[in-house]
């Protein structure tokens, strides 16, 4: 299944630009990097706190994990028992294959009901099948309804983070946006611009011909849609507008309510150090007979767009997994410096860094996000599910090198590696080489301009040089003068060991 | 106690003062350390580039090396945590290799873990006055899970006074072939590393791993800080020689 058809075009024109430009891009803007920072201590602090307060941290991440594992293992059995649960209640199930299919399947349904607004609470998925551009082209007027999502329309952006989306913009920004949309001047201030939103949104919930939501958790044995939300929108969006349509990646399911109950301890309070988000709401089927609100139909998109193709996979099966909770990327020091737009797709951090090229299926330029990563393994020690996304980041180079997609210099730099590091009397040559060949670089013991692959090195670093002779050289009269010499039955010499007095 | 010190390449080629240092403090307290000279390195560089047939190659030689070994020492969480977390998954389709593997990775710690854990030594005797700052090394705490080892090592230093550093658990921006490879964004994360570090005041950066160690050095070199760079094998060691 083709997980970037042609509707995704304009992300892989993104990506196609290249991880190291849009990193270059995000790099340099201070504006971002202070905001990102800003937010990321604040929910990594939360979080911390949350777990603490909640106590036996690791044993309910071993149930949560269990449960994801058992899920996804049997993810055909609890696909059609939700399907089954929604139907029974009265709502509609379409399966999608892809991101086009499921485009159709909203556009029929918008057609049938000559939506002219749709009102959106806040959905990953809307963003990965681009439904906004594909809504805007046959004349549907789409309105995000969370908070960070409408500062986003208004700026013409797309996320930049799992649940905070406009994480990279600050009061200062936002407010700008909402003067001009307003007209006039309103203050950097977080209540006028909350209530200056509050007053927009409202007239959209109640004009909205359809409500369109994502779903966090989809529970199999009642078919109940569960989302979780701290604005209200969510709820809004779900009751008042005649159509409710749900978009939900195929994933997401848990088996029963007694599951639901243990991630939803585990989302919130890994997401944004909640106990609880101010809104759970519990979705079974349309309005029934007696109902005081609610829609008239509910209609439930389950979406694979290259899901599937992980499954049965031993390494990357487990990346359906996750529960997108974003704790990965509030704690990743990469993402900390580069942002969610540098991912160049709709999931960013080692999440999107893992996710983005298997549901793309394509390792040639998604696939550079693999190396977006110092493996410093601090996603998946904040993974309440525990997927070790640093290890799938690891099994994706490989495949990229399995599938030769690295530059050529950089193959045989590998292959002369192995030749070398491999045979320590290759080794000893190749390093005494090395110590000749960087003496035209040396000043003071240091390097502080190196050619080649070490360039990037020395433009923000010293480079130490190496000394005279490495340890392995030293190690005899070492042994000598703590241990001494067999010969002399085993007495250490008088003389004190010259420890050669370079370095540090 | 027979312990074969695993040197690692870099302090190998580097930093042979911090292998000397380990070499004499493990000698001090008890071991007898012996150097298998087949040793080159653990093949991380390539494993962790994706390329694991390369890797494979070195990690043999590595097994060659400490086949008869009963203790492993490396003076960096990086290079045990690849003997002891990927060397089994290496070789999971060559059962000979991968017995060996498995033998072997259950011998090797990381010094602070060794120390600690097997000798069941904390004050090592050592004095060294001086202001410093610890950073955790990212492969030590989380594919080891050394948590607080080092700092209680450094707690039983007579003279020393620890600063608590910002945001600590996060990565130097070393990464290996990272730095290299994505060197603006490694160039960021160690920018800000040097600037927190710079920011305790600390007089001394002390460290478990020497490839962050030279990352961050070489950062702060670069920006002219004077702020003094060790491995803790040094400080416990040095700071005993000098009593």
């Amino acid at each position: 299944m083709s997980g970037a058809g042609a509707k995704a075009g304009d992300k892989r024109k993104l990506i196609g630009s290249g991880l190291k430009l849009r990193a270059k891009d995000a790099l340099g803007n201070a504006f971002l990097r202070g905001a990102v920072a800003f937010t990321t201590d604040k929910l990594r602090g939360g979080r911390l706190n949350a777990m603490a307060e909640f106590g036996n941290w690791e044993a309910w991440r071993e149930r949560g994990r269990a449960i994801r594992e058992h899920t996804i293992r049997h993810l055909d059995y609890y696909l059609s028992q939700f399907a089954e649960g929604v139907a029974k209640a009265g709502g509609h199930v379409h399966f999608c294959a892809s991101a086009d299919d499921a485009v159709g399947v909203f556009m029929e349904i918008a057609g049938r009901h000559g939506a002219k607004l749709v009102a959106k609470g806040k959905s990953m998925v809307s963003e990965e099948i681009h439904l906004n551009e594909h809504l805007a082209a046959a004349g549907i007027k789409a309105v995000e309804t969370d908070l960070g999502e409408y500062i986003l329309q208004l700026a013409g952006e797309t996320p930049s983070h799992l649940i905070i989306p406009a994480i990279h913009k600050n009061k200062a920004q936002i407010a700008e946006l909402f003067s001009k949309d307003a007209g006039r001047p309103l203050p950097p201030e977080t209540k006028p611009l909350a209530d200056y939103a509050r007053a927009r949104l409202r007239s959209i919930f109640l004009e909205a011909d359809i409500g369109l939501t994502g779903c966090n958790f989809g529970v199999a044995e009642s078919g109940t849609i569960v989302v979780v939300s701290n604005e209200g929108n969510g709820r809004m969006v779900t009751t008042i507008p005649k159509v409710h349509v749900v978009v939900m990646g195929m994933e997401r399911l848990v088996p029963t309510f007694e599951d639901l109950e243990v991630l939803l301890n585990l989302l919130p309070r890994s997401a944004t150090g909640q106990k609880l988000t101010s809104y759970v709401s519990l979705i079974t089927g349309p309005r029934r007979p007696g109902d005081l609100d609610g829609p008239e139909e509910l209609h439930v998109i389950v979406l694979d767009n290259g899901r599937s193709e992980q499954l049965g996979d031993p390494v990357f099966q487990e990346v359906l997994h996750c529960i997108r909770c974003a704790a990965c990327l509030n704690v990743c020091p990469v993402y900390r410096h580069v942002g969610g737009h540098a991912y160049g797709g709709v999931y960013s951090g080692p999440i999107g860094a893992v996710l983005t090229p298997l549901l793309q299926q394509d390792m040639a330029e998604a696939g550079q996000l693999a190396y977006a990563s110092s493996l410093c393994g601090a996603c998946w020690e904040a993974c309440p599910v525990k997927i070790p996304l640093h290890d799938m980041l690891v099994h994706l180079r490989q495949r990229k090198v399995g599938m030769k997609l690295n530059p050529p210099s950089e193959r045989a730099a590998f292959r002369m590696y192995k030749k070398v590091f491999a045979n320590v009397k290759w080794f000893r040559l190749a390093t005494r080489s090395a110590r000749l060949l960087q003496r035209p670089f040396v000043r003071e013991g240091q390097i502080r301009k190196a050619p080649g692959p070490l360039s990037g090195w020395t433009r923000s670093r010293v480079l130490p040089a190496l000394p005279e002779r490495p340890f392995r050289d030293r190690w005899a009269e070492l042994k000598r003068e703590l241990y001494g010499n067999p010969a002399d039955g085993g007495k250490g010499p008088s003389g004190s060991f010259d420890g050669g007095g370079d370095g540090r | 106690m027979k312990v074969s010190l695993f040197i690692t390449c870099i302090a190998d080629q580097m930093y042979p003062e911090v292998g000397e240092s380990v070499v004499r403090l493990l000698h001090r307290l008890g071991c007898e350390v012996e150097f298998p000279e087949g040793q080159t390195c653990c093949g991380q560089p390539a494993f962790n580039s994706g390329y694991r047939d390369e890797a494979r190659e070195v990690a043999r030689q590595w097994i060659r090396a400490f086949e008869g070994s009963e203790y492993i020492v490396a003076p960096s969480g990086s290079c045990a945590g690849m003997i002891r977390h990927y060397y089994p998954q290496l070789f999971e389709d060559e059962p000979e290799w991968k017995e060996k593997a498995e033998r072997l990775s259950a011998r090797t710690y990381e010094l602070s873990q060794f120390l600690v854990h097997v000798l069941g030594v904390e004050a090592t005797g050592a004095r060294f006055a001086a202001k410093a700052t610890f950073h955790p090394s990212c492969h030590a705490m989380r594919l080891l899970g050394v948590r607080g080892e080092p700092e209680r090592l450094l707690a039983g230093v007579e003279g020393l006074e620890m600063i608590e550093l910002k945001c600590k658990e996060d990565c130097c921006g070393f990464g290996g072939t990272f730095a290299v490879k994505m060197s603006e964004m490694s160039e960021a994360m160690v920018s800000e590393k040097a600037r927190n570090v710079a920011e305790t005041g600390a007089e001394v950066l002390i460290g478990t791993d020497l490839g962050c160690l030279m990352n961050i050095e070489g950062r702060l070199k670069k920006e002219g800080k004077t702020v003094r760079v060790m491995h803790l094998a040094e400080v416990l060691q040095k700071g005993a020689e000098r009593r």
